[in-house]
């Protein structure tokens, strides 16, 4: 099995470990993982300020890079729902866009869906609270939304749970929007900063030690409030955990002891 | 590109936030009602089957409006009612002032209508020299305020208790400082019984008419609609279009999902049917087009009529609640608005399908399954074209493509803005044009890149 890894440009740029986790994770399940040097951005952030022609040659080349993959994944649910939801906005249904549109993963949907993997072998004996980013939550279905009366499997929380020693928090608003929206965390600031600074108050309450999501974009947005607060929350990337990393950014919680 | 006629979401939220205890109680109040929500639909385990059907009989109704309109209109004409048709507003306003002349009504009671609120009737009809009272406990608080509702079905969720009482106090006379919400409540009730008593016309909205019977409905938690029709002998029902829903068997599916979609309840506290006049009396209804029929012809935006106005995209819209109705500068606020505003006037609110995350809990939380955070992304699209967001934006993203169609260029790019990250001083990059670094710190900027440690370690 051949998988096209896609890393969203700003987790190439900004947190590369995320991408290096990522490999780990894959390369550990046998398979045969290649990151195609030539992919850059989906053009999810052209597409969601309407600008569909500068987002059309950007989701043109990305089928063109990764349409002879048996899969592809990708360490973020949005841009996968970018791919999954939104190229047919932008580009014609053809036979390399089927196969991208129907190969495109988010990698704990990944090992959910197609490897069939219910649990992970590990360890990581903290506090953790799981964000739900929206895109994830509600166009991916990675888990049941806090709206909706009805039953599915919680893929994200399912293989967290299953770490030893874990212990995940409850929040009040189970699944809140952190406020990021990509452009709207600049052009509506001072809404995009309370709701960061609410989910973050959500979590502390919680008892949460390390904050965890499916995407780098919403953590980048709440670890810049931690940051500049000094909170003491770590921040990773839902793959840096399942690669056994511990939690060293920015505050290095203890890790809870066993009972 | 005219200038918008009033500020922009954006700062409008900026203002609503910058008092942030406000903000947080507004947030809390709306949050309860959300949570009042799902403890009701929780406790009804076809919810979701409820919302296909819901969904799929306002679909069937929209396809087949003009049949239903008809049929509407024969059976309400044989249950005694007279029926009109409003192209537009102005229409509507003029035809609900001629039959008020008509029947010499000066002093008109009106319930809880969002229909009149779009036509702005009672400035209208203020202004001919007629006086309308908001008997809706809520509307007539921002009626006395002179001020719109802030949402469609809680109009004046966004002021508190004390101010309620300041403003009883300075309009009405109650005593200072009592702000014990069942006197100030008791108050209103004296206040208004006195204007129902006097009342030579009822005014109500519709919630629900229905094509098979010719009846109307309508919903309410104080009785107001019932006492406001009851009393005078003149009823006007003003109802837009989409309100058809085809058999009297149908209502029971959205009374269902109507009132623990808004408020949380179980069923509304009144749910009083109308078919045709009471002996004696007169009624008259008005069927209100008003932009409708160019939204039902729209592919993209047609499902968004299958709107029952309960609010619930409101209550938990995480923008909405923090940056209060009015906020959005249109009458239906939150969501929805989002989507209905920019049909009327893209020019004026085509800000508003961007207040928005598109997190989707709208989308998920509505009865009538409108996928309206997609709608408004795309709005989004719709307004690119018609070139109504900003030149800005559009050339940022002009650039932003143009760097990211070359690999190398968006590998040197991304180097040499991490250098500078790197090796700026703090001031420097913490300037006031650096919007998400007004209360955010960046992420540090790492040496070398994933696909520069990617490579290195396939070489290794």
């Amino acid at each position: 099995m051949r998988v096209g890894l896609f890393i969203p440009c700003y987790i190439d740029q900004f947190y590369p470990d995320v991408g290096l986790a990522s490999v780990e994770i894959l390369e550990k399940q046998g398979l045969t993982v290649e990151f195609p040097s030539a992919q850059t951005c989906c053009g999810q952030p052209m597409l969601n300020t309407g600008c569909v022609d500068s987002a059309r040659p950007l989701a043109q080349r990305f089928v063109e890079i990764f349409a002879d993959y048996d899969y592809i994944v990708s360490p973020s649910g949005s841009c996968t729902s970018m791919v999954r939801n939104h190229f047919h906005d932008l580009i014609p249904h053809n036979a390399a866009y089927d196969k991208v549109q129907k190969k495109s993963f988010e990698l704990c949907e990944f090992l959910h869906d197609v490897l069939g993997l219910l649990t992970w072998e590990g360890e990581f004996p903290y506090r953790v609270g799981i964000h739900q980013s929206c895109h994830g939550l509600r166009e991916l279905r990675l888990e049941k939304s806090s709206e909706e009366m009805l039953k599915r499997p919680g893929k994200v929380r399912g293989l967290l749970q299953s770490l030893r020693g874990i212990q995940l928090t409850e929040l009040s608003r189970p699944d809140e929007c952190c406020g990021f929206g990509g452009t709207f965390a600049v052009a509506q600031e001072a809404i995009s900063v309370m709701m960061g600074e609410d989910r973050l108050a959500d979590h502390r309450q919680a008892g949460t030690d390390v904050l965890t999501a499916t995407d780098m974009s919403c953590l980048m947005h709440l670890e810049g409030l931690v940051r500049r607060q000094k909170m003491p929350v770590a921040v990773m990337h839902v793959a840096e955990i399942l690669a056994g990393r511990k939690p060293t950014r920015p505050h290095s919680p203890e890790p809870v002891k066993s009972t | 590109m005219n200038a918008p006629i009033h500020k922009e979401h954006a700062e409008l939220a900026t203002e609503f936030v910058s008092n942030r205890e406000r903000a947080k109680w507004h947030d809390g109040s709306l949050w309860f009602v959300r949570q009042k929500r799902d403890r009701q639909t929780n406790a009804i385990p076809e919810w979701e089957t409820l919302r296909e059907l819901a969904a799929t009989i306002k679909r069937h109704t929209l396809a087949k409006l003009p049949f239903y309109l008809e049929e509407f209109e024969r059976n309400a004409t044989i249950m005694g009612a007279v029926v009109h048709w409003a192209r537009d507003a102005e229409e509507h306003n003029r035809i609900v002032l001629q039959i008020l002349e008509d029947h010499g009504a000066k002093k008109i009671v009106k319930s809880k209508s969002m229909l009149t609120e779009e036509c702005h009737l009672n400035p209208y009809l203020e202004r001919h020299g007629l006086q309308v009272v908001d008997t809706d406990l809520g509307e007539w608080i921002v009626q006395l305020r002179n001020e719109p509702p802030s949402h469609i079905v809680m109009p004046a969720i966004h002021i508190k208790k004390q101010e309620i009482s300041e403003l009883f106090h300075e309009k009405l006379g109650t005593e200072d400082g009592n702000n014990d919400p069942t006197y100030l409540a008791g108050e209103a009730r004296n206040h208004l019984r006195e204007k129902f008593v006097g009342a030579d016309a009822g005014i109500t909205g519709v919630n629900f008419a229905i094509a098979q019977t010719g009846g109307i409905v309508v919903c309410t938690n104080e009785g107001n609609a019932d006492l406001g029709v009851s009393l005078p002998d003149l009823h006007i029902a003003c109802m837009g279009i989409e309100k058809l829903i085809p058999r009297a068997d149908d209502l029971a599916v959205f009374t269902r999902l109507l009132g623990r979609s808004a408020t949380g309840q179980p069923i509304t506290a009144y749910t009083s049917h109308f078919h045709g006049p009471r002996p004696g009396c007169k009624l008259h209804i008005i069927l209100v087009d008003n932009g409708r029929s160019k939204i039902r012809a729209s592919e993209d935006f047609s499902r968004s009529l299958n709107c029952i106005r309960c609010g619930a995209c409101m209550n938990t819209c995480p923008v909405y609640r923090r940056s209060g109705g009015h906020s959005y500068s249109t009458t239906v606020p939150g969501p929805i608005g989002s989507i209905l505003a920019p049909n009327r006037d893209p020019q004026n609110h085509g800000d508003l399908p961007f207040a928005c995350t598109l997190c989707g809990s709208c989308t998920d939380v509505c009865p009538v399954k409108i996928d309206i955070h997609h709608q408004l992304l795309t709005w989004r699209k719709e307004l690119a074209l018609k070139k109504v967001v900003p030149w800005s934006k559009r050339v940022s993203m002009i650039f932003a493509a143009a760097v990211l169609k070359r690999p190398w260029l968006y590998a040197l790019g991304g180097k040499v803005a991490r250098m500078s990250l790197r090796w700026m001083p703090r001031w420097m990059i913490y300037n006031g044009l650096n919007a998400w670094g007004k209360k955010r710190d960046l992420p540090p900027a790492p040496v070398k890149s994933f696909r520069e440690q990617y490579r290195s370690r396939n070489k290794g």
